[in-house]
């Protein structure tokens, strides 16, 4: 489904991607680990295709397309989603309204029929319900005096609103407590299916007892230096990074 | 030059006089006479006043607008009928109407009122009530430098009249409809209103100018308000006037110790738009509100121009005012908040925020501050640009096209001055107009 | 003597000694203002008749303007006949003794330590010296001409660069451009000239030190820098004033010119006499500058700490027509006592691509009255252009005023403009928690207004940023009980 090949990418001058090769399977979930400025949420971003990062070398095929040559909202309409670390906030636009207007944009590229107003409303209780979110924070601004984890929550709406194929989820768990992570991985573990993949970014394993993964990665210095199964993620917590020191990546 | 602008105004004056003046108490007349000759002093504003820089009003001057001499004959309009039910929101709202400047009992409605609470227009009021209005009039409107008051002062006729006594809490909205139907001549109307809110009151007052599509006209609205302590008043003006209009305004709000105004300013129509308002928070713990939304195109030109006098300690006023400019349109934007040497501990935010559409709209603002107390919290920001870019390609990431994108986010900066509106069908009302305004599906 | 009255004296020395100037005549005119005057000006200068033309134009041009009435100040009517208008240092200082100079002064150069020019000198510094009326000297001038670099008294410019003065004067500030400009336009006696050949990177900071001394004199010098393709200047300015009882007029006009690629940083350190603590005496600082980047990649930033004056009326402004051209405004203004400033900047941006900062910071104390006043333009055609501006007010005491009078007109969709303006006061839970810590009052009030002036003083060069912060402490002495 994805399949990132010598990924390479810089912001502002500086070269943060030094390289990634990564493939992820329908199906799937690859977590991706590693220290504060390793590069995890820059992968998410490039990903996403936000303008800031430049690639500069590599190549991304996603479900066969050439993924750095679609614009930020083909992504979208062709499955991509990204939950965000931090969720933007957009005073004036309700939930309700830029939910339905997602939809409707991607069925129209999908050349689609838009979506009925009783059937979105009908998909949006069923999803409210099931995170446990009242109706009213629909009819709030997007993300406007949300607290952290009604945000996350809010992205987990999303992504079971819109039903992608790839979801990347850059540090989904951060600023929650040990309730709201509950929440909000179980909203994730619900989407699990044999034709939706992950990628998870994640500075903790602790969502990880959460949202089980078939692979877990770790970067560092824009490079991913180990790979293995879910048990290495347990490795990292009780040794921390700091085996990746004699490694010898460049700082 | 000035003296034959005003000349117009001095004739029709005089046949008011000859006609009307014998009804009139002495002291309106009185006062009459001193606008008129403080107008004719004054003339009509130009360029080279610091206060008009922005706005010519020379093409205003030039026409001849002819104010009715006599009331309404009910039943003989033309577009009125469709213009009253096109401003009407809510038929349960207490309303008054008025047609080129004169009371249209026809269309008005005043449900029944709790004790205490007046709602009437004012030519009535005078015929019955003259001396106890007397001491209201004119308070708040100073005639000093401001020529087009004086001018309202010389020729209003009609307007609205509210007076609610101490502790009230009227659940039901007072609308305010000003409409200006086509006339042979071009019509100049002059509403002259008063509302008056007792101790720990609480009204909501709609008010909507609305006018024949494509006439031109001229109104010169003049509306004092005052507020006792702890009363508290919700005030939307909704000016969707013709395209070819000269829509001037002057709000004058006193205003005692905890008291409240909010005021909601929506400006879509007008060749020429001048809103004004002027807040004097005379006593302490008093919050003053104001918002403003200006959406034109075309030649349009909207001013909107706030003036707080914090002249008490402990006060707080918010300002929040957004403009969005396509093809030619012009905004003008200046806000003052002046804080008295004994102001201290006054808290003053002001912001305004302008979105241009085209290369050839203009925005001209002017923030400007005079504070001369030291334990004062005083901000006021002015930004004019561009869309934010992490929330466009937010919304992008989620499939939405980036001229779709690009729309939202015009929409959701205009909507966000909808928002604080607490009136539901004007809520929705503007919503619809900001979602057609920018091709947006509706709700 | 004062320090500074002596090495004037020897600036002066020298000067015979190398002959620049021979015909110094210990003379004044009478005091008014004709064309007479002006003529006698001119001649006295030994001026060509353009420049004689340009100034009967200027003056005749005065006479039909009134006064400007906008600034937030107020001041009794300036009598222009009472004024003498030109004035020539005798070879001997006025000052002669100690008791001639005002004991306020004296102390404020002694809390300076060594006196500004000294240490100018030391350091490498060029410096102009305009007494009154007249320059004075121009030290370094060897290492200047070896590179190329042209500075020199304007009057001495005149006869030496005629064409080059001829092509730049009155180019950026045209000479009917306001009241104050159009009379110095027609009376100046003299300032500064300099000009920056192309790819020539100044090798000095060249300086300016302004300095009115006689009485009932008014002050119109008169600045012009030029800078060529790819030049680098920086350029100081520094002014005081003995204490008298009378007001005294300052209306000086700079205008700088920036070529492709060429930058000019133009700081000042404005310490004008600004009246005693009842508002007695004091300049009338009503001064025009602006800069024009007229090439592409250009950059002009205004950097000035207002501490002096009475009443000051100045707006450092540049015209940004060059594509990518950068213009910059960094300001402190103290106003104490019973001082008034109204002061800011114009930013008009013409070309593509243009930016400008502003960053203002007004500070209030005694009776003062502080007001910024700023325009920035975004005319049609400057697509991209970008503004910052920031507009911060301290008040001290609540007897005094902080006012802002931002103007702002865009007229182009793809600008950005944004401008801020917040007021504070220097808390008294602020000084409390400095003397628990054991910090003097005094000290605190000093800290607290560096901290808040920090973004202004990073402009400028070191030794004018400490002899800023001095100054600024001085001028606020007091004014926390």
């Amino acid at each position: 489904m994805l399949e990132i090949i010598d990924l390479h990418a810089r912001a502002e001058g500086t070269e943060i991607l030094r390289g990634i090769n990564l493939t992820v399977k329908a199906g799937e979930v690859h977590a991706i680990m590693g220290p504060n400025g390793s590069g995890k949420s820059t992968l998410a971003h490039v990903l996403a295709g936000r303008e800031d990062y430049e690639v500069t070398q590599g190549k991304v095929t996603y479900d066969g397309h050439d993924l750095l040559e679609l614009d930020i909202e083909e992504r979208a309409a062709l499955g991509l989603f990204m939950a965000y670390q931090y969720p933007v906030e957009i005073p004036g636009i309700s939930n309700k309204y830029f939910l339905k207007a997602a939809i409707n944009a991607i069925r129209k590229y999908k050349e689609q029929p838009l979506i009925k107003t009783s059937e979105f409303l009908d998909l949006l209780k069923t999803n409210l319900a099931k995170l446990g979110m009242d109706k009213s924070m629909m009819e709030r601004s997007v993300n406007e005096g949300f607290s952290g984890g009604e945000k996350k929550r809010n992205e987990v709406l999303q992504m079971a609103m819109l039903q992608p194929k790839l979801a990347v989820l850059d540090e989904t768990d951060s600023g929650l407590d040990i309730d709201a992570l509950k929440i909000v991985a179980d909203g994730v573990n619900a989407l699990r299916s044999p034709d939706r993949a992950f990628v998870v970014v994640t500075h903790y394993q602790r969502l990880l007892d959460y949202i089980v993964p078939d692979f877990v990665h770790v970067l560092a210095g824009g490079r991913i230096v180990r790979s293995g199964d879910k048990t290495l993620a347990t490795v990292l917590e009780a040794e921390g990074y700091a085996f990746l020191e004699p490694a010898g990546t460049p700082a | 030059m000035i003296v034959t602008e005003t000349t117009s105004y001095q004739e029709q004056f005089e046949r008011f006089e000859q006609e009307l003046g014998a009804d009139k108490p002495q002291w309106l007349r009185d006062l009459q006479r001193r606008g008129l000759a403080r107008f004719r002093e004054l003339g009509f504003p130009t360029t080279k006043l610091e206060d008009w820089r922005f706005t010519n009003v020379a093409s205003l001057a030039k026409q001849d607008f002819i104010a009715p001499l006599t009331p309404r004959v009910p039943g003989q309009v033309h577009d009125a009928g469709e213009l009253a039910a096109q401003a009407l929101l809510d038929d349960s709202f207490h309303r008054l109407v008025f047609i080129n400047g004169r009371f249209a009992a026809e269309f008005s409605r005043i449900g029944e009122l709790p004790e205490g609470v007046q709602v009437n227009h004012l030519e009535q009021v005078l015929r019955t009530q003259a001396d106890q209005i007397g001491e209201q009039l004119g308070q708040q409107a100073s005639l000093e430098n401001a020529s087009l008051t004086a001018l309202n002062t010389a020729m209003f006729q009609d307007g609205a009249v509210i007076s609610v006594a101490a502790g009230v809490q009227l659940e039901t909205p007072i609308h305010l409809v000003f409409i200006t139907e086509r006339d042979e001549q071009a019509v100049a109307s002059f509403p002259r209103s008063l509302i008056k809110l007792g101790k720990g009151s609480n009204v909501q007052v709609l008010e909507t100018h609305v006018g024949s599509p494509g006439a031109t006209y001229f109104t010169n609205s003049v509306l004092e308000i005052e507020l006792d302590d702890e009363a508290e008043l919700d005030h939307y003006k909704l000016q969707s006037d013709s395209i070819a209009a000269h829509h001037i305004a002057a709000t004058h709000v006193h205003q005692r110790g905890q008291s409240i105004y909010r005021n909601h300013y929506f400006a879509f129509g007008g060749a020429l738009s001048r809103n004004e308002i002027a807040c004097t928070l005379d006593g302490e713990q008093v919050q003053t509100i104001l918002n403003g939304l200006y959406m034109i195109s075309g030649d349009q030109l909207a001013d909107c121009r706030t003036r707080i006098e914090h002249a008490k300690p402990n006060c707080e006023s918010h300002e929040m005012y957004k403009g969005i400019l396509d093809n030619h349109a012009r905004g003008v934007f200046n806000g003052r908040i002046h804080v008295h040497p004994d102001a201290q501990k006054t808290d003053a935010k002001q912001s305004n925020q302008a979105i241009l559409l085209s290369d050839d709209a203009v925005i001209d603002t002017k923030p400007e501050l005079e504070i001369y107390a030291d334990d004062v919290r005083c901000t006021h920001g002015a930004t004019v640009g561009e869309l934010d870019d992490t929330a466009l390609f937010y919304l992008r990431s989620r499939g939405i096209p980036e001229p779709l994108a690009h729309k939202m986010l015009i929409f959701a900066f205009a909507n966000d001055v909808v928002q604080g509106a607490k009136i539901e069908p004007l809520k929705k009302y503007l919503e619809a107009v900001l979602l057609a305004d920018h091709g947006l599906p509706q709700v | 003597m004062s320090s500074e009255t002596a090495l004037l004296e020897e600036y002066s020395k020298r000067e015979y000694k190398h002959g620049f100037v021979t015909d110094i005549e210990a003379d004044a005119l009478p005091p008014g203002l004709n064309e007479e005057v002006v003529r006698t000006i001119s001649a006295k200068k030994n001026e060509p008749q353009w420049l004689l033309d340009w100034r009967l134009k200027a003056f005749r041009h005065w006479q039909t303007l009134q006064e400007p009435t906008w600034p937030h100040v107020h001041y009794p009517p300036i009598d222009y006949q009472s004024m003498i208008y030109y004035s020539a240092p005798k070879q001997k200082p006025l000052l002669e003794s100690l008791d001639q100079v005002d004991p306020k002064l004296l102390e404020t150069y002694e809390k300076l330590g060594i006196p500004i020019e000294e240490q100018k000198a030391l350091a490498g510094v060029a410096v102009d010296a305009v007494f009154d009326s007249v320059s004075i000297a121009t030290t370094y001038k060897k290492t200047l001409e070896d590179a190329g670099v042209i500075f020199c008294p304007f009057s001495e410019a005149v006869q030496r660069y005629p064409e080059l003065v001829q092509k730049y004067l009155g180019s950026v500030v045209p000479a009917a451009d306001n009241f104050f400009a159009a009379l110095n336009s027609a009376v100046f006696s003299d300032g500064s000239f300099c000009y920056i050949p192309e790819g020539v990177r100044c090798p000095l900071e060249l300086s300016t030190y302004f300095r009115i001394n006689a009485q009932n004199t008014g002050q119109f010098e008169r600045t012009l820098i030029v800078a060529e393709k790819g030049a680098y200047v920086s350029y100081l300015e520094g002014c005081t004033a003995p204490k008298r009882d009378e007001n005294q007029l300052h209306a000086a006009v700079v205008e700088l010119v920036a070529m492709d690629d060429a930058q000019i940083k133009y700081s000042t350190v404005q310490n004008w006499y600004p009246g005693d603590e009842d508002g007695k005496g004091g300049i009338y600082n009503f001064v025009t500058k602006r800069g024009a980047c007229r090439g592409v990649n250009s950059k002009i930033s205004w950097t000035q700490v207002e501490t002096g004056s009475a009443i000051t009326w100045k707006y450092p402004s540049v015209i940004l027509q060059g594509d990518n051209s950068v213009g910059e405004f960094y300001s402190v203004a103290v106003t104490a006592n019973r001082q008034q400033a109204d002061t800011g900047t114009k930013m008009i941006h013409l070309g593509k691509n243009t930016k400008s900062t502003i960053i203002s910071k007004g500070i209030s104390a005694g009776f003062g009255q502080n007001s910024y006043r700023g325009l920035v333009k975004i005319q049609k055609n400057a697509t991209n252009a970008r503004n910052f501006s920031q507009c911060d007010s301290l008040l001290i005491g609540d007897k005094c005023g902080a006012h802002t009078f931002p103007y702002i007109e865009v007229r182009n969709t793809t600008s950005q403009v944004e401008h801020e303006a917040s007021t504070s006061k220097v808390g008294e839970d602020q000084i409390y928690y400095c003397r628990q810590r054991g910090i003097p009052t005094e000290d605190a009030v000093n800290m607290i207004v560096n901290g808040f002036c920090k973004e202004v003083y990073q402009e400028l060069p070191m030794e004018f940023a400490v002899e800023a912060r001095k100054l600024l402490s001085i001028s606020l002495e007091g004014s926390v009980g």
